[in-house]
């Protein structure tokens, strides 16, 4: 396994958003908007965690990037160290290049994924610190360039992957065909009002993985849900906007998720396989709305198929043989606690479960979450490298017999996906919806 | 030297019990005060149930992941921590100035226990400040303030100790026992130290989120 060979070159990583970003940057202009950040964005909470932090270092473990690297720059604490610490000690008058650091390592160098506030005695929210830096960061302008093209997608189209209107209609016509093929009365109701579920999935499945809608219109089809999916823009629950401290937008992009659920008058939200999205829609853009909870139900699919397990509306017809491993997606285990359930589910369609170790709560990110992985090609080495902590864990789980990784998470799949073709580790990769969709007993329910 | 004595054993001591507990509801009242203006979602977010939770978890040694992992970590500042407030309360020597000034009294520890505890909070100063200099994790965070910080913590004890065991000079040495004591108490509201006041809320919140709003453990 390769060394990482680091050090002192993630200085030199070239992106667009960062040093064309940088190069517009006066020192007024940095001093006047991260001293407006601090003093009109923030307060108690981050002036406390900054003086509480009795700089001990006890959090380095928690972070993947830490434990892959072994150098204290990635620890948690160093972090924050090289950031705001920086610049609340020099009330703002930091340089650009200081700017273009802290945009990097705020962006690409932690997942949000919120790991060592659960190693912090202190529970200090490291994620929280980061994300008043990256806010800081966008308002100066200075974003890793490929995130920032997904913000731009979000502001243009509601949407992250810049789908047109009609295309989204189109593939979401395309997929129920496909389906009619297997199941002929199978239906993806449009825009139904009074249904029992909004689904909403985030924009990549349109664009490159529709067979997870055809995928789910299978089990909605076989479970007999009463279900539709939008037509309108707000159809998107992913959110990068929320990532690159755009939060305006991020309010805007729920509120548009929110208020289509709601013409539509449907009872809740179930979302497709996504962590980040789900923190989007259930903890943070909602608060940027105001509602302490989201103002109408939200069900991620984890829950969704325990409940469809659970009641008995989904069977399964053959268990699946090869033997699987799973991993918990921060987003909805730290941030939702839906670990036990997907055991369950795993459990019921899945011969043979082998644990990997940390788990539960206690998992390791798969370090392409909190946006970075859509910080795009310039970081993905450092994002990889940075995980061998993941690599070392999956290669455990795969010793004592896992052939399959189950993620129920797009993000995670993306980052897993770099983390075995770089490792060598040969596990295959898939959602809980791929398994429960080979494995079921299909076509029964079909009432609409 | 007597009438240096009569300063720090008298005024001293009131002003520092006053910056402390001044100090102390100045810190908490004032955050209280800007979070409500500032981050009023800290109070929607509270939740007693899960913010108790929490904390207990992470005051009873060994309650979280991390704890176990560090065992002679957790062992040292336990111990440390424990007798770094138990001493200085239950002093039979401490005790005996509290009858003398206010006539009251409580339980003692004994001399010799005193003695002990009084060498673990000498030698767990040591191992953190060991522990800042060789770890490299430890020392990328640490800045000169947190020697002082160890400083002001460690002089009383070793002062005190020096003291009762009157060797040489042992009139200056308490003395610089009173007077480190009383830095060190009036220290706390305005350094690192105040992580003592504030440790209760920080870990409180943490709690309830992942209590209340996010159905996980956070230890
Ligand atoms: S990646 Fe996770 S563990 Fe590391 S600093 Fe960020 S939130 Fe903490
Ligand atoms: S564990 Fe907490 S207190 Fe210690 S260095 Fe990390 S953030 Fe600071
Ligand atoms: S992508 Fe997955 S593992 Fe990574 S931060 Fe998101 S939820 Fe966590």
């Amino acid at each position: 396994m390769a060394e990482p060979a680091l050090k002192e070159e993630s200085r030199e990583i070239f992106d667009e958003g960062l040093n064309r970003g940088i190069e517009k940057l006066t020192s007024e202009k940095i001093e006047q908007v991260i001293n407006a950040v601090l003093e009109d964005e923030t307060g108690a909470r981050l002036k406390v965690y900054v003086d509480t932090c009795v700089h001990c270092g006890l959090c380095s473990e928690a972070c993947h990037f830490y434990v892959s690297f072994r150098e204290p720059r990635f620890s948690p604490a160093g972090k924050v160290k090289q950031t705001l610490w920086e610049m609340l000690k020099k009330k703002g008058k930091v340089s650009p290049e200081f700017i273009r650091r802290a945009s990097e390592i705020a962006s690409t160098e932690c997942n949000l994924c919120k790991r060592c506030s659960m190693y912090c005695p202190f529970g200090i929210d490291v994620a929280y610190l980061m994300l008043v830096v990256r806010r800081i960061c966008h308002k100066l302008g200075v974003t890793p360039q490929y995130i920032q093209d997904t913000a731009h997608s979000h502001s243009a189209t509601f949407n992250q992957m810049w789908v047109k209107d009609d295309e989204w209609i189109d593939t979401l016509m395309w997929q129920e065909e496909e389906a009619q093929d297997e199941i002929p009365d199978l239906r993806i109701p449009l825009d139904k009002e009074g249904a029992d579920v909004f689904y909403s999935v985030i924009g990549p499945e349109p664009k490159f993985r529709a067979q997870l809608i055809y995928q789910a219109a299978v089990i909605m089809d076989a479970a007999g849900i009463n279900w539709t999916m939008p037509a309108t823009p707000g159809w998107d629950n992913s959110d990068m906007c929320m990532y690159t401290g755009d939060n305006e937008m991020m309010g805007r992009l729920k509120k548009a998720h929110f208020e289509s659920a709601m013409r539509l008058k449907a009872k809740r939200i179930v979302m497709g396989e996504c962590g980040h999205a789900f923190r989007s829609i259930y903890d943070m853009g909602n608060r940027w709305l105001a509602w302490q909870m989201p103002p109408i139900p939200v069900t991620h699919a984890i829950e969704f198929y325990y409940e469809l397990f659970r009641e008995g509306k989904l069977k399964i017809a053959r268990k699946y043989e090869t033997p699987v491993t799973l991993h918990d997606p921060c987003n909805i285990v730290r941030g939702r606690g839906l670990h036990e359930m997907a055991r369950y589910v795993v459990n019921e369609v899945c011969e043979e479960f082998v644990e990997m170790h940390p788990n539960r709560e206690h998992n390791f990110c798969c370090s392409a979450g909190g946006g970075v992985i859509n910080c795009g090609p310039p970081f993905r080495n450092k994002r990889v490298e940075g995980n061998k902590a993941k690599a070392d864990q999956l290669f455990d789980a795969k010793a004592r017999g896992a052939k399959t990784l189950i993620a129920p998470c797009h993000n995670c799949h993306g980052g897993l996906e770099d983390i075995i073709h770089h490792y060598g580790l040969g596990l295959e990769l898939k959602f809980l919806g791929d398994i429960i969709y080979e494995c079921m007993e299909k076509g029964q329910g079909s009432e609409m | 030297m007597q009438t240096l004595y009569n300063f720090v054993s008298g005024p001293l001591v009131w002003l520092s019990f006053m910056i402390f507990i001044g100090g102390s509801l100045y810190r908490l009242i004032s955050m209280a005060v800007l979070a409500k203006k500032k981050d009023p979602l800290v109070y929607v977010y509270m939740d007693w149930y899960y913010a108790l939770r929490s904390i207990f978890h992470w005051i009873i040694p060994f309650g979280s992941e991390n704890m176990k992992k560090r065992p002679v970590m957790t062992l040292v500042t336990f111990v440390f921590h424990i007798c770094l407030i138990g001493i200085p309360i239950f002093l039979f020597a401490h005790v005996i100035l509290w009858e003398e000034a206010w006539n009251i009294s409580w339980w003692f520890i004994s001399d010799p226990v005193a003695d002990i505890m009084t060498l673990a909070v000498i030698a767990s100063c040591i191992f953190f400040l060991v522990r800042r200099l060789v770890l490299p994790e430890v020392r990328y965070l640490t800045s000169y303030s947190d020697f002082v910080i160890l400083a002001i913590v460690a002089v009383p004890f070793i002062t005190g100790f020096w003291a009762y065991h009157q060797w040489f000079g042992y009139r200056l040495m308490l003395i610089l026992h009173i007077l480190s004591g009383e830095i060190m108490l009036a220290a706390i509201p305005f350094t690192r130290l105040s992580h003592a006041l504030f440790f209760p809320v920080t870990r409180g919140y943490m709690g309830s989120e992942f209590g209340a709003v996010k159905n996980a453990k956070d230890w």
